[in-house]
């Protein structure tokens, strides 16, 4: 926490010395030169739920409205208009009604109307019956699942009807996962080539090696962007980029790319390169298949849960920089995390040794002990960043009288084999598109959601769910909000160890870039980023 | 000669239709399919959506079924669709051949130039400074395992030049690849010699031993004659066949010095069709690594009769 504060202290002294120094005014031309950690699966950001293709792409598209990027703290409060100049609730707040920007070209030179913000959401909520030029994949229908349909008035005016309230709908509209896609571009281009209304036209994507986008000279935001291009190479071995990075090929890693460890190597041979530290809203998290005997008995999680010693894995795992909380983003980036005082009275957290004692005295009261342990397999994905918490994880379950074995699972097989629960403990990991507890909630702990892999279902939770999410007034929301994270904790549904941290660096002539502080996904549309010559 | 290279032919297309049934079963037993590792990457795993890709991509269809239709379209040069870019894979593979090709001929100059006559020179100076500082280099090129010796290199040029030469632009000249292409080759190419040096080492040290070579030197022949001319051609063969083999594992074999040099070659893009299960890329590029090594194969089959005339092939 320490070393946490002097982050803190350390981004603060630069924003003031970013706001003292005089403004330079920002000069046009020049190649943002970038690295990228992997092939992205597809450029089609509708069908994806990676920041390998959201960080390159995002620029080629926009959204009808976005979280103000110029804040680093998305929040509903701070939304600013896109391709929706004004927007506006019925009195029931079941109908969002948007005014469109006229005069907007797609890169091929197609005017945008209502017809494709239509032709999008359909697209995103249709059923598998219904589908013909289909999304191959629609990873974040639960997010639409409240929307009922979307109609044109006219070319320049759509109307949103949903089911019910929900304020998270703004929210969800605003995240970089939300662009507007052409109507008449099929989904396979949009995959390979896609075309898009945003700052920067594609050029080519070669298959691990490079992504090209250059500068939109249409683009109705007159003045932007200020680059001429962005050139992503793709480098999949770390110590190669992050090299590269230092030796000046770079003007920016990619996105959380610089562990802790690594921002040393990069501070001592590139001293004035500028670095970030920012949680990523990816969280570590310990799955229990509550279906597989014995750990359809609470009592096992509830010891579990309590055998957890989160500052120990922040420790080893990211030299104590990850952060503690429940299942939303703790603050002071988390908009929705509860107070500290009341985080400390979950399960688990507060006084480690006294928790260890308590599961220890759970696990002797169902007949486990030193000569009797409960034998286990714990499946985690077989990359280091899962399997590392895994072995800490192994180790911490010892203490309760519980003996992993680690089975690593190979990554294509990994997402198949949790959600059909062919496993029985695991060492999971998290992200979250929006900070916001739709996304949140809905994606992992309601009862029929594909990524709720723990098989947790609670009707008085799933119950709080839907009334945190109708509800319009933001405390009152919170504090359902943060009743809910408690019940999860109580029930141990899929408890949080840590949520990371990681740095995101440049050189310093890299100019106008405002990294968003609770979500990774949000804030890459260049368009306000400048070369300094 | 002629019936000779009739059965050779033969047992090559044989060879060739082994490797095509080992691969596509193989590649088709190891778990999940493309489908799995696409909704893997979107973090989710629909059921329904699943069984429509896999419709769309032929995956439900009987495995002789699709082995066929990979087969006829190979004799007919159409390779397929690659799974992940949806482009022809004519279209992904062909680019990264030349590269692929260009990096191991370097790596083999390398070796070769540097192998052979380094490991005549131990030979010759058997148990002198010079032989053990050779037989240390060519130990330290055997055990250094090369990805480490890549990043060395790439640090140390950052460290002391201030660039890094990877491949992370297409360079604008033959010239330019070369030069760009020369610090991986002989990074990987310090391996290769070490073991030619040792061979042709061990192998030299066995010739000059033989009655011929001091009849050679009894009557007044030079010692470079009595080296190069009578030696080493007798002691080359075994170094041939090393060579042979050196040259196919470049071929498909330079997985570790492309990712860390960021080459994009036919290696490191096998691993990664491989880690996507895209099987269009992964059978096609197995085949034309197949298909590199049995003809390598068969150049040095035919170098023999070159080098050591004694050497026939029954008609």
């Amino acid at each position: 926490m320490h070393n946490r504060r002097m982050a803190l202290v350390a981004a603060s002294l630069v924003g003031i010395v970013t706001l003292t120094t005089p403004a330079v005014a920002q000069q046009s031309g020049g190649t943002l030169r970038i690295y990228h950690r992997d092939m992205p699966p597809s450029a089609s950001i509708h069908e994806e739920a990676t920041i390998s293709t959201n960080m390159p792409f995002m620029a080629v598209f926009n959204n009808l409205v976005m979280f103000d990027p110029k804040e680093k703290i998305n929040s509903i409060d701070k939304i600013t208009p896109e391709l929706a100049t004004s927007w506006s609730w019925n009195a029931d707040n079941t109908k969002l009604t948007m005014k469109l920007r006229e005069g907007v070209t797609w890169h091929d030179g197609k005017p945008f109307t209502a017809k494709d913000v239509v032709c999008t959401w359909t697209k995103l909520t249709q059923e598998e019956s219904e589908k013909g030029d289909a999304f191959r994949k629609n990873p974040r229908r639960v997010w639409w699942q409240n929307l009922q349909s979307v109609t044109a008035n006219g070319d320049h005016e759509v109307t949103f009807n949903l089911g019910r309230p929900q304020p998270s709908f703004m929210a969800m509209l605003a995240a970089g996962y939300s662009p507007v896609y052409p109507c008449h571009v099929s989904t396979r281009d949009l995959r390979t080539k896609p075309i898009g209304t945003g700052p920067f036209k594609f050029v080519e994507m070669k298959r691990n090696e490079s992504i090209r986008l250059v500068k939109n000279p249409d683009y109705w935001r007159k003045g932007h962007p200020y680059l001429d291009a962005i050139d992503w190479r793709i480098i999949p071995n770390r110590s190669t980029r992050i090299l590269a990075f230092i030796a000046g090929d770079f003007d920016l890693t990619f996105d959380s790319d610089v562990t802790f460890p690594l921002l040393n190597d990069i501070k001592a041979q590139a001293p004035k390169a500028v670095c970030e530290a920012r949680p990523t809203n990816v969280n570590n998290n310990l799955i229990v298949n509550q279906e597989a005997p014995p750990f359809d008995n609470p009592k096992i999680r509830q010891a579990m849960l309590l055998a957890l010693d989160r500052k120990a894995f922040s420790d080893i795992l990211s030299h104590g920089h990850a952060v503690l909380g429940a299942s939303m983003l703790p603050a002071p980036e988390g908009v929705w995390s509860m107070p500290k005082e009341m985080l400390n009275e979950l399960p688990g957290f507060g006084d480690h040794t006294k928790n260890l004692a308590e599961a220890r005295k759970i696990m002797e009261g169902l007949g486990y002990g030193p000569d009797k342990t409960l034998k286990v397999k714990v499946s985690t994905r077989n990359i280091p960043i899962y399997r590392d918490p895994g072995v800490i994880l192994i180790d911490q379950l010892k203490k309760i009288y519980i003996e992993g074995e680690l089975e690593p699972i190979d990554t294509p097989v990994w997402h198949a084999k949790v959600a059909r629960k062919d496993y029985t403990v695991g060492m999971n990991l998290t992200g979250v598109g929006v900070d916001d507890p739709d996304v949140n909630f809905y994606e992992n702990f309601t009862c029929k959601s594909e990524r709720n892999y723990t098989g947790y279902c609670n009707p008085d939770v799933e119950k709080l769910i839907e009334a945190q999410s109708r509800e319009i007034d933001k405390e009152k929301r919170k504090k359902v909000v943060w009743e809910i994270d408690r019940k999860l904790a109580e029930d141990a549904a899929r408890p949080v160890i840590s949520h990371n941290v990681e740095n995101t660096c440049w050189q310093p002539r890299l100019k106008g870039l405002i990294l968003q502080h609770n979500s990774i996904y949000n804030g890459w549309r260049f368009d306000d980023v400048w070369l300094e010559k | 000669m002629a019936s000779y290279l009739v059965r050779r032919t033969f047992l090559m297309v044989l060879t060739l239709f082994g490797m095509s049934v080992l691969i596509f079963v193989m590649l088709r037993l190891v778990p999940g399919n493309i489908s799995d590792i696409l909704f893997d990457a979107a973090g989710f795993v629909d059921p329904k959506e699943k069984a429509r890709l896999e419709r769309d991509l032929g995956l439900d269809l009987p495995i002789l079924t699709q082995y066929w239709h990979w087969i006829s379209g190979l004799v007919q040069g159409d390779l397929g669709f690659a799974y992940v870019t949806e482009k022809p894979a004519i279209e992904e593979i062909a680019p990264r051949i030349p590269v692929t090709v260009k990096l191991a001929v370097l790596a083999l100059i390398f070796s070769v130039v540097f192998g052979v006559p380094l490991g005549v020179i131990s030979a010759v100076r058997q148990n002198t400074a010079i032989d053990y500082a050779l037989r240390i280099l060519s130990l330290s090129g055997l055990s250094l395992p090369s990805f480490w010796l890549g990043l060395l290199i790439l640090m140390l040029f950052v460290r002391y030049f201030g660039f890094i030469p990877i491949y992370t632009d297409p360079p604008a000249t033959l010239w330019k690849e070369l030069a760009l292409l020369s610090v991986p080759a002989a990074a990987v190419g310090f391996r290769s010699s070490a073991l030619i040096m040792r061979l042709t080492r061990s192998s030299m040290l066995e010739v000059l031993r033989q009655d011929y070579i001091r009849t050679a030197r009894s009557k007044g022949a030079t010692p470079g004659s009595v080296n190069y001319d009578h030696a080493l051609r007798n002691a080359v063969l075994p170094v041939v066949t090393i060579i042979g083999i050196e040259a196919a594992f470049l071929i498909g074999g330079l997985i570790v010095t492309e990712t860390v040099f960021n080459v994009p070659g036919v290696a490191r893009f096998l691993v990664e069709a491989v880690i996507w299960r895209d099987y269009p890329i992964v059978q096609n590029l197995v085949m034309f690594i197949a298909v590199v090594v049995v003809v390598v194969n068969f150049i040095v089959d035919m170098t023999y009769m070159i080098l050591d005339p004694r050497i026939k092939y029954a008609d």
